[in-house]
């Protein structure tokens, strides 16, 4: 394969997986890296390299789109902030000494994760929960548009989530993708954060949290230019385009067919790293 | 949300949300350019990903990267435009410092330093 026929192919790729990212939720850095790594051989680290630089370009090129409708929470986004860049330097600390075999697993894991999270219906924290201390210190309690006009809401358990953010900053430095599948835990399940507001403040915040671990990927070689071109360039063009068409789309059947896609690809990724052919 | 936080979590937002959306546009487009040349430029040769060999150090470091894309190397053009893609966020998050001292929000100025200085911290370091 040359040069020129490599690129048109990972950025075709990398287009539908934006595009199949941005109309599921999944978001396309999830399946860049099996992309890369099962479909076209690619170094794992190459590979996390590229798919950090394609997880920015979405998250920052989506924001104003989501700041518009009014639900992202900056206080709380913010603050958390500080628990996902930690561990986002964490995990690409932790990238260099950890087998690649490893990674691939712990991928496959998360893969796992991320397909049924995105399957599980929204559920909406009840209005009539008494505030939280903290939460309330800290400022974090807000409103959000709804049909029936604004609609307020509390924060809570703000360490629980604090420390879910943590963890899905390592995952995102270890593995070059979101984690927007446990930024969504942390806000919608263990903060109580309306589902809405959780995933639109997870946007906000996961190229911040890609951002601190590309630059120490960056330094270390990690990211290569000829591969990183047709990643970004593709799944940005796809999330851009699947933005344009979710209004109209319906979307389950094909978050269905997805995920299942996203989890068979999951199993291969264990089932190659315990064998050891990463 | 209360009067006092309308213009720090709304307006100031949305500024910011279109700033960061140029700053993926041009890094885009400068990433488009620089691939352009480099499919001509390697037109002939074979990548190969398969073996991890890390990069040169031209195109590792901040200093080193603007220097090969002064050069107009394409493998250096497209490092300059991901450079500057990294470099929205951090953009987003001083924008935002900057939101909450004018809002006198000092804990959040804070905090938000901190955010700031470890993405720094995470672009010098090597």
């Amino acid at each position: 394969m040359t040069t020129f026929e490599f690129t048109i192919l990972i950025a075709i790729g990398s287009l539908v997986a934006g595009l199949l990212g941005a109309l599921t939720g999944l978001g396309g850095g999830v399946v860049i890296v099996p992309l890369l790594t099962l479909g076209f051989g690619v170094d794992i680290r190459y590979a996390i390299g590229a798919s950090l630089v394609s997880v920015i370009a979405t998250s920052s090129g989506a924001a104003a789109a989501y700041v518009k409708e009014g639900y992202s929470n900056i206080r709380v986004g913010m603050f958390l902030e500080v628990a996902t860049t930690f561990g986002a330097l964490t995990g690409a600390y932790l990238a260099v000494s950890t087998p690649t075999s490893a990674i691939a697993i712990i991928f496959g894991v998360v893969l796992l994760f991320s397909a049924y999270m995105a399957n599980k219906p929204p559920k909406d924290a009840s209005p009539d929960e008494p505030p939280d201390r903290y939460a309330t210190l800290l400022k974090m309690d807000g409103t959000y548009p709804t049909a029936r006009g604004e609609k307020s809401y509390h924060v809570r358990n703000i360490h629980t989530g604090f420390g879910l953010m943590y963890i899905a900053g390592v995952l995102s430095g270890l593995l070059g993708i979101g984690s927007g599948a446990v930024k969504v835990l942390a806000m919608d399940q263990a903060m109580r954060i309306p589902f809405k507001v959780s995933t639109t403040t997870s946007n906000f915040m996961i190229g911040v949290t890609a951002a601190a671990s590309a630059g120490i990927y960056l330094h270390r070689g990690y990211i290569d230019p000829g591969l990183a071109m047709p990643v970004m360039l593709g799944v940005l063009a796809g999330a851009l385009i699947g933005a344009r068409i979710l209004p109209h789309a319906k979307v389950r059947t094909l978050r269905m067919v997805f995920s299942g896609v996203i989890a068979a690809l999951a199993v291969e990724m264990i089932f190659k790293g315990v064998r050891g052919s990463f | 949300m209360a009067s006092g936080q309308a213009w720090g979590d709304q307006q100031f937002e949305t500024v910011i949300g279109r700033l960061l959306r140029t700053g993926v546009i041009l890094a885009a487009a400068w990433v488009l350019v620089g691939g352009i040349r480099y499919v001509r430029e390697y037109r002939g040769t074979k990548p190969d990903y398969k073996v991890f060999q890390g990069e040169p150090a031209d195109l590792k470091h901040t200093n080193e990267i603007v220097h090969a894309a002064m050069g107009l190397h394409a493998r250096g053009l497209i490092q300059l435009g991901l450079l500057l893609l990294i470099a929205t966020p951090m953009a987003r998050v001083a924008f935002s410092v900057i939101g909450f001292a004018l809002e006198k929000d000092w804990f959040y100025v804070g905090i938000t330093l901190l955010v700031l200085a470890l993405l720094i911290y995470s672009l010098s370091s090597s």
